[in-house]
């Protein structure tokens, strides 16, 4: 079942971001990455992270590609148009991205042990809460991390209140 | 059935959990639009659908006879594809967050609970997030239209939906303080302890929490006074304007499904879901039987039930807000204020929890 699950879902997933590659335009574009989004969420919820899954359908797909596609139908942004891109573009482009996937799957089959295995659905037969865990986790040893980046996140957003306003 | 295995025992009752809850909530659509107008015509001083049927109540069937054999226009100029999916998704979307409702007292019958399709443990969260993707349905019909009336009523729309979220999100972190989960089983279970008196309004002292949630929600579902996305005065009809036949019946649909949702989780969260107001006083009668298992679900609609006349009266006596108010509203008002109310949960709950 949940080896079914990742099979059709990865397989969307890749098809979503081809898609995304091909599409010409930005709308379309836009609206497979959000399928890239849900399936990756469905595969974080076959791993047992519900959390992450419901927080990455909620965010990725709920809030940020809703403003994407705002700002697209805003601007009314039309067909993009074929060019010729750069030589290298041609040449660098399939090996580099062939190479990039050999080394990624090289360090994680080398490095399997140190990073640790879990089950496909090996949590979603118990009825334990990974919620509970992660706060707990988040506001005692990572609390450092989780405040800095919260205001990391308000320093951005001062900065778009600055640069949006109209006087000042 | 006990020559069939767990897993098909689940499976089969799944299916027909789903079936039946579908044809409950598609048939409570349809008369929560004739209660609508009965309402609605009451408090304007007329009869309201009066012609079809005792009390007008063949109405729904007729509306729906009428909009199937419709044409079925579709504009020259438009997305095709994304016209065709932006009703999808909406109807998909309002659909599909019913599943996570508990409509009665835990009932098992060989391991599965009867009175919900899917009890999952972040069943809050699932909500939100399926609200959340509901608004392409929207975005994208105004979109794909290629009409400008359409796309600013989308426009609105998006804005005005990613904006109450926030309100309506926060506004629930203070219930699930309180209950600990996100599982809405166990936010009903934390609220059943003594009747009215343990329920999140009125006990949990989460009434700032209910009225945030009651505004957003309405902002939420495009319902009046925030109806700005189809302000007929301004917008002709809004996102749906270039819709026909069963394509507009599907935003139509969507629309009061959600309300139902929207009201379902109201209950859910803040009013007990379908747990008696009376506590233990009359817990000696009824213990056995069908009534037993029937009277939660009574509950439960009824406080549903409450919350859309609820819409329906407000939508008869307030105006519609101006754009400008709504978002004011939203940002200014409803957002410290829900902040404020986790704030003071958080303290009250710190000091005696």
């Amino acid at each position: 079942m949940q080896l079914a699950l990742f099979i059709i879902f990865g397989l969307v997933a890749i098809a979503g971001a081809l898609n995304l590659l091909f599409q010409r335009h930005p709308i379309n574009s836009a609206l497979s990455l959000i399928v890239v989004m849900m399936s990756l969420a469905v595969l974080y919820w076959s791993l047992g992270a519900e959390f992450l899954a419901a927080a990455q359908v909620i965010v990725y797909s709920g809030a940020i590609m809703v403003l994407f596609v705002f700002v697209i139908m805003l601007l009314n942004a039309g067909e993009e148009e074929r060019t010729h891109g750069s030589r290298i573009a041609y040449i660098a482009g399939i090996p580099g991205a062939g190479a990039i996937f050999c080394l990624l799957s090289f360090v994680f089959l080398s490095e399997r042990t140190q990073l640790g295995t879990t089950q496909l659905g090996g949590y979603l037969s118990s009825a334990v809460s990974n919620i509970t865990e992660i706060s707990h986790i988040l506001f005692t040893s990572l609390l450092l991390p989780f405040e800095v980046t919260s205001i990391l996140v308000l320093v951005a957003i001062l900065g778009a209140v600055v640069l949006a306003r109209k006087e000042l | 059935m006990n020559h069939l295995s767990q897993f098909q025992i689940f499976l089969l009752l799944t299916v027909v959990k789903i079936a039946i809850v579908l044809v409950i909530t598609l048939t409570t659509v349809a008369y929560t639009v004739l209660l609508e107008r009965k309402v609605l015509g009451r408090l304007q001083n007329r009869w309201g659908p009066s012609r079809t049927g005792p009390f007008g109540l063949l109405q729904p069937l007729a509306d729906g006879i009428k909009l199937f054999l419709k044409e079925d226009m579709m504009p020259l100029a438009v997305d095709r594809p994304l016209f065709i999916l932006a009703p999808i998704i909406a109807l998909a979307c309002a659909l599909i967050s019913v599943s996570m409702v508990p409509f009665g007292a835990p009932t098992y019958f060989h391991g599965v609970d009867l009175f919900q399709v899917a009890n999952i443990n972040v069943g809050l969260l699932i909500i939100l997030g399926i609200t959340s993707i509901g608004v392409y349905g929207i975005a994208l019909s105004g979109w794909s239209s290629n009409n400008k009336y359409s796309l600013f009523g989308s426009l609105r729309s998006t804005a005005q939906m990613v904006s109450y979220e926030l309100a309506l999100g926060l506004s629930l972190v203070g219930v699930v303080l309180r209950a600990g989960s996100l599982s809405l089983r166990d936010i009903v279970n934390s609220q059943a302890h003594h009747g009215m008196l343990s329920w999140n309004v009125f006990g949990g002292c989460q009434f700032v929490g209910f009225f945030i949630y009651l505004m957003a929600a309405y902002a939420e579902t495009n319902r009046s006074p925030f109806d700005l996305p189809e302000a007929e005065s301004e917008l002709v009809a809004g996102y749906h304007t270039e819709y026909s036949s069963m394509k507009f019946a599907m935003f139509f649909m969507a629309e009061y499904a959600n309300m139902i949702t929207v009201a379902c989780v109201a209950t859910l969260l803040f009013f007990g879901g379908a747990g008696t107001p009376f506590g233990h006083l009359f817990q000696n009668f009824f213990t056995h039987g069908l009534i037993h298992a029937v009277l939660p679900i009574l509950w439960f609609i009824s406080k549903v039930f409450a919350f859309l006349l609820l819409y329906i009266w407000v939508r008869g006596t307030l105006p519609r807000f101006r754009y400008d108010q709504l978002m004011g509203f939203g940002w200014k008002f409803l957002l410290p204020i829900a902040m404020v109310n986790i704030l003071a949960t958080a303290l009250a709950l710190a000091f005696h929890g």
